[in-house]
């Protein structure tokens, strides 16, 4: 009767084969349409309608526009009737006194060229702007009467702005804005300012053969000083943070792997016959590891302060608790064998450990421990952004300013390069280290390259 | 038999050369294991030397934070579950900024991963290009692309998402395409040869061979995921880490609430990693069982 049980008729099997198609249609459809349903969910959970409102989308055109180009700033004193020129305005790009970029005549008027035939004269009384196919502006501030303009048409075009006491005109060319006390023009030109030398520095605008011939003759080390302390780009602090952030995750990783070691033999079922301990230790992982760098971070700088060392230290506690399950779980999966054979020859308790069980987790540990230095640099960046320590806290400080853009822009490819950098650098050292690792079947490893790590 | 007994040394010299081997190697293996040892500590040195607060003086006061707001959140006991309940809603933001950077991240990785992988890409020539953009993804800290959204955008879930979504894609596309790489590639012949297009190829062809790894995959993102997503809260992106910067600039008088967060989120990440460590079990060891049956 059983085998008439599963004997099925063709109907029956029919019905069967009809209910799994049905079964496999509604996972085909029904998978899609659920994560299109929460999407959706999402959609208007997070308010995208209402970002597209809220969004500056002037922010991001500055952003994008300024991480690319840079403005030099020629502003007009009204009061004194002095004339400044200034890379961004600020002044560590500031020219020295008495003096302008090429394209700006100093004088009793001084004649401003943004070429394309628009010309800005800053007169004694008036500011004339000529623009080629619209006219000549005519503003003339004063204490008194704010600022008076004159335009060559009765219809003022949308691209000037003016009231009673500013007049504001934006051009392709660059931007002239009067007011009571300072006229001010701003140059747009592409590419990071003053990126090599500031205009200080006696190399500024020279070229490369120039600076080849000098450094040659012996002003490398004062040309080097001129580009490593560089006010406006600061490459030496961008260097040590670069360096403090590398170090967070190196001392991080390896401090972590050095505590979780000896922790993980306490956590395995084969070396540790004591249950309340591997209970006690496995809990101390899942709580090192639940607790989450962001809140070892917050705890551990009330107690360090900001800098390095508190990253490294935060690091270094999560990754002890990740650390230690991996470790634990390589151990309790090592070969008995292998350890009863080096036991077989008298060898004593330590020396088990050490020829026996090491040489059988050290490719597992090795390559953790580098993908993890990869993942921390990156973890280290972001740390470092809420501590107040490496190439992070840059960053957050640039963008803070909101204009800073060329640094904003020019520190994330830093990160990026960095990143990568240590990203290609961990696989090298594993392929080095452990051969095979990347295949699948593990080619006989070379025992004299794998002793040289671990004496 | 003679000839291999005349060119073998004797007994002695083998020995020799062999304790010569072994205190050489013993030589090199002390000198790393110094030269590391020398690193670390110079590592930890200018650590210290370049942080506010220095070692020795801090590590006597680690704890006092915590028994503050342990001692604070405990005399307010009451007000615990009331606490709880109302920073229930930023958890639940913090899953979904989670959630759908993961979903986002899975689709464009998967997207990735095929353009990359030999036999799948729809533009063979285009391989190194998909590679090398899902490596500058990857490198890419979910911080970096967050604080630069959070200014055009304005704060809120959104950049968060987006920037964790892009750093997702990039791991993901990796991974997926190692997957890729041991899928069997006859289905997508048989496919071909019917007259299948790319994306009927890729999906009946390819996506149910890869399917339980890239859920696999996708999970263990989505735990790292929350991590991230709370940590962004911390600069500005809404949910969870949001609410625990503003609870903490409070200070003192607010513990309570920085205590509740503290225990929302530990319970969230410790929760999610054990159940996404079953459902993981499953799909690998699972699959074996579903193919026999």
């Amino acid at each position: 009767m059983s085998t008439f049980a599963t004997n099925l008729t063709v109907d029956e099997l029919k019905a069967e084969a009809d209910r799994l198609f049905s079964r496999k249609r509604l996972m085909n459809f029904g998978l899609p349409a659920l994560v299109l349903a929460y999407l959706v969910y999402v959609f208007f959970a997070f308010d995208v309608p209402g970002i597209a409102a809220r969004a500056n989308w002037d922010n991001g055109k500055t952003l994008v526009s300024d991480s690319y180009s840079y403005k030099t700033h020629i502003e007009r004193d009204n009061r004194t009737g002095e004339v400044s020129a200034a890379i961004e305005g600020e002044r560590k790009g500031a020219y020295p006194e008495g003096q302008a970029p090429d394209w700006v005549v100093l004088g009793e008027t001084t004649v401003i060229d943004l070429e394309d035939g628009h010309v800005v004269r800053f007169g004694p009384e008036t500011v004339e702007y000529d623009i080629p196919g619209y006219g000549t502006i005519r503003a003339t501030p004063s204490r008194a009467a704010g600022v008076q303009a004159e335009f060559p048409s009765r219809e003022v075009p949308d691209w000037i702005n003016v009231s009673k006491n500013r007049l504001a005109v934006t051009t392709d060319a660059g931007r002239l804005t009067v007011t009571r006390n300072r006229s001010e023009v701003f140059r747009y030109f592409t590419g990071w300012e003053l990126f090599w030398f500031t205009l200080d520095s006696p190399y500024y605008g020279k070229s490369f053969p120039e600076l080849a011939g000098r450094a040659a003759s012996g002003e490398m080390g004062a040309i080097f000083n001129d580009f490593w302390t560089n006010k406006m780009w600061r490459h030496q602090d961008v260097a040590w943070a670069i360096f403090e952030t590398i170090l967070m995750a190196f001392l991080g990783t390896l401090g972590a792997a050095m505590v979780a070691l000896p922790l993980a033999f306490l956590a395995t079922r084969n070396f540790n016959p004591m249950k309340s301990v591997r209970f006690a230790t496995r809990r101390v992982f899942d709580f090192v590891r639940g607790v989450d760098a962001l809140i070892w971070t917050v705890v551990l700088a009330r107690a360090f302060g900001p800098g390095p060392l508190t990253g490294a230290l935060a690091i270094l506690v999560t990754d002890t608790g990740t650390f230690g399950k991996i470790f634990s779980e390589a151990l309790e999966n090592v070969d008995q064998k292998q350890i009863e054979g080096v036991q077989s020859t008298g060898a004593n308790a330590p020396q088990r450990y050490r020829f026996g069980v090491i040489p059988q987790v050290t490719p597992v540990l090795l390559s953790q421990l580098l993908y993890f230095l990869e993942s921390n640099t990156r973890s280290a960046t972001v740390i470092g952004a809420i501590t107040g320590g490496g190439i992070g806290l840059l960053l957050t400080q640039a963008i803070i300013t909101q204009k800073d853009w060329e640094e904003v822009a020019y520190y994330i490819v830093l990160i990026i390069l960095m990143v990568m950098l240590m990203d290609w650098f961990s696989g090298w050292l594993r392929k080095r280290l452990i051969q095979g690792e990347t295949g699948k079947k593990r080619k006989p490893r070379d025992p004299n390259r794998k002793r040289f790590l671990l004496p | 038999m003679t000839d291999l007994t005349a060119g073998s040394p004797p007994v002695d010299q083998i020995r020799d050369e062999y304790t010569a081997m072994a205190r050489r190697k013993r030589v090199y293996g002390g000198i790393l294991l110094i030269l590391f040892v020398a690193m670390m500590a110079a590592g930890f040195r200018t650590a210290d030397g370049r942080n506010a607060g220095s070692f020795i003086d801090g590590w006597r006061r680690i704890f006092d934070y915590p028994t503050e707001v342990l001692s604070e959140a405990w005399e307010k006991i009451a007000e615990m579950p009331a606490n709880l309940v109302e920073f229930l809603p930023a958890l639940v933001e913090t899953l979904n900024i989670a959630a759908a950077a993961t979903l986002v991240g899975a689709i464009l990785g998967t997207f990735l991963s095929l353009m990359s992988t030999r036999g799948m890409a729809y533009w063979p020539s285009l391989i190194p290009l998909f590679r090398r953009v899902s490596d500058v993804f990857r490198a890419i800290p979910e911080i970096v692309i967050a604080l630069v959204l959070i200014f055009v955008l304005g704060g809120g879930p959104v950049p968060a998402m987006i920037a964790i979504a892009i750093h997702t894609a990039g791991a993901l596309g990796k991974l997926f395409s190692e997957v890729n790489e041991n899928a069997s590639l006859k289905p997508v012949e048989g496919l071909q040869s019917v007259g299948a297009n790319w994306s009927q190829r890729m999906y009946l062809g390819v996506i149910p061979q890869v399917g339980p790894n890239y859920v696999s995959y996708a999970l263990l993102r989505f735990e790292i995921n929350i991590r991230a997503s709370a940590i962004l809260g911390f600069v500005g992106a809404g949910g969870l880490g949001y609410e625990l910067r503003n609870a903490m600039s409070w200070g003192q008088g607010r513990y309570d609430e920085a205590a509740a967060i503290f225990l929302l989120l530990f319970v969230t990440i410790v929760v999610v990693d054990q159940l996404s460590g079953v459902l993981r079990d499953r799909l690998t060891h699972g699959s074996e069982k579903g193919a026999s049956a």
